[in-house]
């Protein structure tokens, strides 16, 4: 296992069927044997999607988001980029891409590659958006796809937009957070505009039939949590 | 008249100077105690002129006669019992007079019809008001319309509701230009803020430099040519009769009948030091309705309303008929509730706020108030309930809960005495109220921005506005208002080359429809009776039982399976949630409710009785007025630490079971309290004092932690002073509403009255919580990157005066200003064994997220190493 780089940002090292993986608060996710950075559901352009059916959202989600990665960029400087899915909201996000936006991501992808995978959002991405397209990948056992296969499988994935609940005398909090139970990983939601999907919802709990560790992400690290702990809506 | 002589009834001298002065044109607003027969009178002149004989015949079953008299009610239930009230007079009397209603309720053929051939008066509420007001044949509707009815106007203007109101006259004072405003209230402090609100206002032009700036080249450019047209002139102004020109409606008072009979219920015992259920007084309470005929006995919150209601059955041993009355019980119960109590069936009735406004209720003989009265204003129209004919007196009793509440009882007891009134200020208008007025103005017809803007200010509420403000809310509604303008091709509304903002297409208007009004439910989920308990251990329970009612989601969301907690008059277990309803079942005989507390009555300590508390206590000769139980609490209080001067502060440290304690009493209310707390705490945490918990209520608060304040305050004397001081409200309120989920609640609110985002409906139940999300989302990002937007503004403003209490701590922090009274005590003070009560009562705040996340991560460690 290669050590990993000396980060200011508490991480969580974990493994996933053997494979190192390093979780970052931002909701990246590392593997340090392949130097490639992870992140799922990205969502861009979700503002615009929604403006376009009339709620008039702060269309500022697409550069906060942009952002989020390229700091966590900046802090593994990553060889490969993979964005798993759901990287545009819609088929006519990357069209509506304002033009600081499309720079932004190409300077992003300078001197690194970077693979979109596709999702069920943006199925289709115009060449113009550089990088590679591809449905699924594999590195050893471990498929990195959009969409989870059904259990037992050793995947990494995103799609479920995965959130975790605790309630304590008489307050709760809900955060995104990764969901492992060691074989496979379902990554949070990285878009601004994401909203989540509890993790004790059956979508969620039926992919770890031998139940799951939740990393929830609090304000200054990652919190790991078990299952009977984590509270539905 | 005549019909009223026949029936020996004679018109009352306020009656009959209302029935003048509206004859004569004027607007007019009419302050009564309940009881006066105040809504009859505001029909008098109506009735009068339609039973006219010079009055021109209805065309019937032609094109319909013309709209002459609205009438506005907060409640829908009111505008319906008005209607069936003043049916009667008008086909007794066999005058040719329609009357019908518009509420929610109103099929839609009914309503196609009203805008079709209108009735000659209608009621309705201020919703239906906006929705008519923005129908494309709404200046048709209106353009012949005499006279407008506000009634219980003092309870609107106080909320949003008021300025969706405000802004609906302001546009009906121009479709129908001989139009008058008749206001119904209950007394308030400030009648003056009434009579402005019922007439236009001409609010002191923008000064030359608003109008240049508003002009200037580059922020023409920027308001994409809203500024283009403002050099035509403004539109031509009726000439208004003299009182109007000063900007008040006339006033007629009338003055308060019979003084109330009004005391303290004593019952001998002392009474706790902490609480808010006055279990000890149950007995007594129960003696009193035996003797009346009919009590309403009101409380706070709908958790006192479960207690009481439990408390007063269990001792219940003539089985007199006893109901309860809250906002959360199922809609059905509560009806049933209503006509019993109309009907006469009902001995008392439990209730919260839900009855303080409105229907008359029959012959309540009686009112009981358990708990802090919180406002003179507000202790008085309870009050009113009772006896309503104003010449006999009101008879009441005001029972505290607790210790501390004797003084409040005694400070609202002085004020009605004096017949003192503390009715909250009035309003600035909201900016997202005004956003959605907007919206439905280009819905009826195309709009001139210059004139909407002037109407728009001739609204009371909106007299603040400036052109600047006015612009961005129309940018918000056309096309978000965003610096980065990248939605011109999504706008709502557009201006067409004619300089007239439209409405973009019938799919927007229908968008408005559906978002209308100011009253954003908390999010409620329902509470279900689980049919069948536990088979088997674990096993799921089955659901299909009754529907109890509604609680709020924050709350059930901090329920644990197991947990038991009051409601609808029972103590229910926890079972957990099952599509999005609460499952719960019944606890055997005698179960105390494990969870303290739900929140549901939100009236914090008016700033008037506070004064007058803080007054009490610093002044020695008043106790003589007080219960021995205390005086003597008083005086140990002044042994043991220091009773404070009137405008000080008093701060008292102390150490207690391991931790350093800091308790204040700033007797601001617990909004306020609540959030100072969060404040003090962000402070003690940056001077290392590690703090881990606070409570607060109405009287004050208390913050503890590990790190000792005292020995802090000693070694550094201004310390306390500089804990306290007025710049908490500048960075430290910033970081700390980047975070609140309270500021968030706000925002959410606000961007749904703007239509930033779409209103729920029953039905889109399974959507709701990613809306909910995603608001929290958008308040984020808009934060960091637009944070003067006008729907942050909104929710800033909003902050101020609601559950933040903002303004209120910030004029506190201002008085107590270098009049902070420190006391380091070895050990709990009499005083501040009432706030150390709350603990385990109130809900402990000031945690970080990050501090409930660990303690849930050592809950795995345990179970990994275990």
């Amino acid at each position: 296992m290669t050590a990993l780089p000396k980060l200011r940002t508490a991480l969580a090292e974990i493994e996933i069927a053997g494979l190192a993986a390093a979780l970052d608060l931002s909701g990246a996710l590392y593997l340090p044997d392949e130097d490639a950075l992870v992140v799922a559901d990205l969502h861009f352009e979700k503002g615009s999607a929604y403006a376009r059916r009339g709620s008039l959202l702060p269309p500022y989600d697409t550069r906060e988001t942009i952002g989020t990665l390229a700091s966590a960029i900046e802090r593994f400087r990553p060889g490969l980029v993979i964005a798993l899915g759901d990287s545009f909201h819609d088929i006519g996000g990357p069209e509506r891409l304002g033009e600081g936006e499309r720079e932004a991501i190409a300077i992003l992808q300078a001197g690194r590659d970077w693979i979109w995978v596709r999702g069920n959002h943006d199925h289709a991405l115009p060449p113009a958006i550089g990088g590679e397209v591809a449905r699924e990948l594999a590195i050893g056992d471990v498929v990195l796809r959009h969409e989870p296969a059904a259990a037992p499988a050793r995947d990494i994935a995103g799609h479920l937009h995965p959130v975790g609940k605790v309630a304590m005398r008489g307050r709760s909090v809900r955060r995104r957070c990764f969901v492992t139970d060691g074989e496979r990983c379902l990554l949070p939601a990285f878009g601004a505009y994401a909203g989540g999907l509890n993790a004790c919802d059956p979508a969620i709990r039926g992919l770890f039939p031998r139940g799951f560790i939740a990393h929830l992400i609090g304000d200054h690290r990652l919190f790991a949590i078990g299952h009977a702990m984590l509270r539905g809506d | 008249m005549r019909w009223f002589e026949a029936r020996g009834w004679r018109p009352r001298t306020h009656q009959l100077a209302l029935l003048e002065k509206a004859q004569a044109g004027r607007s007019l607003l009419l302050v009564a105690p309940t009881g006066a027969g105040k809504t009859l009178a505001g029909f008098l002149p109506t009735l009068v002129e339609m039973a006219e004989p010079s009055r021109p015949a209805p065309l019937r079953g032609g094109e319909g006669g013309r709209l002459h008299t609205l009438y506005i009610s907060p409640l829908k239930a009111l505008a319906v019992d008005i209607a069936r009230n003043l049916k009667a007079p008008i086909s007794e009397m066999g005058l040719p007079i329609r009357v019908e209603t518009r509420t929610g309720d109103t099929p839609a053929h009914k309503r196609a019809r009203q805008i079709e051939r209108p009735p000659d008066i209608l009621l309705t509420t201020p919703e239906q008001l906006a929705l008519l007001l923005a129908h494309r044949e709404a200046r048709e509707l209106f353009s012949g319309l005499r006279r407008v009815i506000l009634d219980e106007l003092h309870s609107l203007v106080t909320s949003k509701r008021g300025d969706l109101l405000a802004l609906g006259l302001a546009r009906l004072h121009r479709l129908a230009p001989s139009l008058t405003a008749i206001g119904l209230s209950a007394t308030v402090r400030e009648p003056d803020d009434l009579r402005r609100f019922l007439v236009p206002q001409r609010p002191p032009a923008l000064s030359e430099r608003e109008n240049v700036a508003a002009e200037r080249p580059d922020e023409g450019r920027a308001l994409s040519g809203v500024g283009a047209s403002l050099a035509r002139s403004a539109r031509p102004r009726r000439p208004l009769p003299l009182g109007e020109a000063r900007g008040l409606a006339d006033l007629v008072v009338v003055e308060g009948g019979a003084r109330p009979d009004i005391r303290m219920l004593e019952i001998g015992a002392p009474l706790p030091m902490a609480g808010h259920t006055a279990g000890h007084s149950m007995a007594a309470i129960y003696d009193l309705i035996r003797a009346h005929k009919t009590t309403l006995v009101f409380v706070n919150t709908r958790m006192q309303a479960e207690f009481v209601f439990r408390a007063l059955w269990d001792i219940n041993d003539d089985g007199l008929a006893i109901a309860l009355h809250h906002g959360s019980l199922d809609v059905a119960q509560r009806r049933r509730v209503e006509e019993a109590m109309a009907e006469g069936k009902l001995r008392a009735v439990v209730c919260t706020s839900t009855l303080d406004l409105g229907i008359d209720w029959g012959d309540v003989d009686l009112v009981v108030n358990v708990g802090a009265p919180k406002g003179a204003s507000r202790i008085m129209q309870r009050i009113g309930r009772s006896n309503h004919r104003m010449d006999e007196p009101s008879k009441a009793y005001l029972v505290p809960a607790n210790r501390f509440e004797i003084l409040e009882c005694r400070a609202a007891l002085d004020a009605v005495h004096e017949a003192a009134q503390d009715t909250p200020d009035a309003r600035r208008g909201a900016l997202d109220v005004l956003c959605q007025h907007i919206l439905g103005m280009a819905c009826a017809e195309p709009f001139s921005a210059d004139e909407l803007f002037a109407e728009v200010r001739s609204a009371a509420p909106y007299g603040w506005l400036t052109r600047d403000d006015f612009d961005d809310a129309l940018r918000f509604v056309a096309t978000g208002g965003y610096a980065l303008r990248s939605y011109e091709r999504f706008a709502k509304i557009k201006q067409g080359s004619d300089g007239l903002w439209r409405v973009r297409d019938a799919r927007v208007a229908q968008q408005y429809r559906l978002n209308v009004g100011t009253i954003v439910e908390a999010d409620m989920i329902k509470v279900r009776l689980a049919r069948t308990v536990r088979a088997r251990p674990g096993a799921v329970i089955a659901r299909g039982g009754k529907v109890l009612g509604e609680v709020e989601e924050y709350f059930a969301e901090t329920l644990t399976v197991g947990d038991t907690f009051a409601f609808a008059g029972e103590v229910l277990r926890f079972e957990g949630i099952h599509d999005d309803e609460v499952l719960v079942t019944r606890t055997s005989a005698g179960t105390e409710p494990k969870i303290p507390a739900y929140e549901g009555g939100k009236f914090p300590l008016s700033t008037f009785l506070a004064d007058r508390v803080r007054g009490i206590l610093a002044d020695p000769f008043e106790w003589e007025r007080l219960p021995p139980q205390l005086v003597d609490l008083l005086l140990w209080q002044r042994r043991r630490s220091v009773l404070p001067g009137r405008r000080d502060l008093l701060v008292e440290t102390f150490p207690r079971a391991n931790r350093h304690f800091l308790v204040a009493y700033p007797f601001e209310g617990r909004l306020a309290h609540q959030t100072l707390g969060m404040l003090l705490t962000r402070r003690l945490e940056r001077a290392r004092l590690k703090p881990s918990g606070f409570v607060a209520n109405d009287y004050g608060l208390a913050v503890w932690g590990s790190g000792d304040i005292a020995a802090r305050a000693g070694r550094d004397p201004g310390f306390i002073d500089r804990l306290f001081s007025e710049d908490m409200l500048g960075d430290d309120l910033e970081d700390w509403l980047a975070e609140s989920a309270l500021m968030k609640r706000t925002f959410r609110q606000c961007a749904i009255i703007a239509g930033l985002i779409e209103r729920r409906f029953p039905g889109q139940e399974k959507t709701r919580r990613q809306v909910t999300m995603s608001t929290d989302l958008v308040y984020d990002v808009l934060r960091k990157h637009e944070p003067r937007h006008v729907l942050l503004r909104a929710a800033r403003a909003d902050a101020a005066t609601g559950l933040l209490d903002v303004r209120r701590l910030g004029m506190m922090l201002s008085r107590i200003q270098g009049r902070i009274v420190h006391k380091a005590l070895d050990r709990v003070s009499p005083l501040g064994v009432s706030m150390i009560l709350e603990i385990g009562r109130e809900r402990v705040q000031g945690e970080g997220a990050d501090e409930v996340l660990a303690e849930a991560e050592a809950a795995l460690m345990q179970e990994a190493m275990g």
